[in-house]
């Protein structure tokens, strides 16, 4: 059991460590907010959007190598048949853009009308689901139609079978929502708190929902590789709620629930290894424990002013 | 010129008009409350001035060297804020939002205004406080510290007393009366209170099936007031 641990050596896993402290960290960042703007659900809801479009990326993917095996492979051919490999190689990068158009288009349908937004996302949330899934059965990517689908919904393996590209592109992705995290702390603080205020004094309140949507949707689609689209929101909610069982300012919660985050995330990946469990929800059930914990510290009284 | 001036206006929801044929103005200095009953439209009125929805027609024009963006706005408090992991520091602080603009940080001059303003409302003791933690009406002189932050000339504010006990409230009414006397902050304010309306305010704008517009003097003897009066007088015994 403990042999397993020597795995850690190999690139393989030292690649899905450094990925998952960076996704655990972004998810955790956001989380804060989300949870407090009551936009929770949008994150649930673009996860199975995600599951949807990877669905139809794998579709693409043999027509893809089709239109591919037809391009020669000199000049602009050759450039052209070199870029849609990379698409091929890479579905994130048609599961992104469309997780990000639904982000848009949610937020738009979900202002002022509150109950319409509510039923749109459920629709556009399961019906991606069931699209996803039965294009994942009429054309399977392999003999093993349900271990595909498990793998996509809850992770299982795909954290440790990254290729470079994918490392490389989660590292600049997850750089990118983190210093855009940290520029705009102060106009998300000020949106997450009060609207209306926010509106008043000038600051365009809906440019900044717009960029949390986005930046969300970017987290859910790096996310997907780590924990599988139905685990995703566990990894949004759980640190924030955790943090905010014992903190009670802002900077505190933020900066707590991104500690948790990326120690559960180490801590799952490691105990996912040692016991041979599938990393996800290993990952999840060690976000479980830690909520409990910080529960039980505060009901002891931990965080609490001293009267 | 006034430094609020409204004119034919218009208001509602989706096309559909509460309101309309409104005219006033506020001049700096003034005291003004906004009465009428439930569902005449006050807080929406108080959302259009603020640009938070479209009004449907008529204009709103901001004068004597008022920006659309300096005003300091008290609303009333929403469900998200009553759990809000926040320090009466970090919420004062966001009052300041506008002045730095398009920059990311709050600068010296930032933090200097945001503990002055909360020197003002008696707060500075609570600064690393939770905001949820505190009574409503301690979490009221957040929010006022937070307008005060945004503004130095006009205060909008939305029941700044509702839900505060009789003592608090008083308080409350004296601070404001306070800004507008010896800070020189034009007030404008929705109120159910129509007594403590006529006690402190200047003007008085009625909204509802009738509309009146004018100093509190000549309102007290309007048919409008007469009836209004009785209604509250029978309500609350």
């Amino acid at each position: 059991m403990i042999g397993n641990l020597r795995m850690l050596s190999a690139a393989f896993v030292q690649y899905a460590l450094i990925v998952a402290v960076l996704i655990a960290l972004c998810s955790s960042l956001l989380g804060v907010t989300l949870v407090l703007k009551r936009f929770a659900f949008i994150g649930d809801g673009l996860s199975h959007v995600a599951f949807g479009a990877m669905a139809v990326a794998g579709v693409l993917g043999p027509v893809l190598k089709e239109i591919k095996s037809g391009l020669g492979e000199a000049g602009l051919e050759g450039q052209l048949s070199g870029v849609i490999q990379f698409f091929i190689d890479n579905d994130m990068m048609f599961i992104l853009p469309v997780t990000i158009v639904c982000a848009i288009l949610l937020l738009r349908t979900g202002q002022n009308t509150r109950i319409k937004g509510d039923s749109a996302l459920a629709m556009i949330s399961v019906g991606t689901l069931a699209v996803g899934y039965m294009l994942l059965n009429l054309f399977p990517k392999s003999s093993n139609v349900s271990s595909d689908v498990c793998t996509s919904l809850f992770g299982s393996t795909s954290i440790l079978t990254l290729s470079i590209t994918e490392v490389w592109l989660s590292v600049v992705l997850s750089l990118a929502v983190m210093v855009i995290f940290l520029l705009f702390y102060n106009k998300i603080f000020a949106v997450t708190f009060d609207e209306d205020f926010a509106h008043s004094t000038g600051t365009r309140v809906d440019r900044y929902n717009l960029l949390i949507a986005m930046v969300v949707a970017v987290i859910i689609v790096l996310a997907m590789n780590l924990v599988g689209s139905l685990l995703i929101s566990a990894l949004i909610i759980f640190p924030a709620m955790t943090a905010m069982r014992v903190f009670r300012s802002f900077k505190g919660v933020t900066i707590c629930s991104a500690v948790v985050s990326v120690t559960c995330a180490v801590l799952g990946i490691l105990l996912s290894i040692v016991f041979s469990t599938p990393v996800g929800s290993t990952i999840v059930s060690v976000d479980i424990a830690a909520f409990l914990i910080f529960c039980i510290l505060s009901w002891a009284g931990v965080g609490k002013r001293k009267a | 010129m006034a430094q609020l001036s409204v004119e034919d206006l218009s208001l509602g929801y989706e096309g559909h008009v509460i309101l309309s044929g409104l005219h006033f103005a506020v001049n700096a200095g003034d005291y003004l409350c906004i009465v009428g009953e439930n569902g005449s439209g006050k807080s929406t009125l108080m959302k259009t001035i603020l640009g938070l929805q479209k009004p449907l027609g008529g204009s709103i024009a901001f004068g004597d060297g008022l920006k659309p963006s300096e005003i300091g706005y008290l609303p009333q408090q929403t469900q998200v804020q009553k759990d809000f992991p926040a320090t009466v520091w970090e919420i004062v602080l966001s009052g300041c939002q506008g002045r730095i603009g398009k920059k990311p940080f709050y600068g010296a001059a930032e933090k200097r205004l945001a503990l002055e303003n909360m020197k003002k409302m008696e707060i500075t003791q609570f600064a690393k406080r939770c905001y949820r933690e505190l009574s409503g009406g301690q979490q009221q002189r957040v929010l006022l510290a937070r307008a005060l932050c945004a503004t130095q000339k006009l205060l909008l504010l939305d029941e700044p007393v509702s839900g505060l006990d009789p003592k608090v409230t008083l308080e409350m009414y004296q601070l404001i009366e306070g800004l507008n006397r010896d800070g020189h902050v034009t007030v404008v304010m929705i109120s159910h209170d129509i007594s403590a309306a006529l006690h402190y305010a200047t003007h008085i704008l009625h909204i509802g099936h009738e509309t009146f517009f004018g100093p509190k003097e000549e309102y007290v003897k309007s048919s409008m007031a007469k009836r209004f009066l009785a209604d509250e007088g029978g309500k609350t015994k």
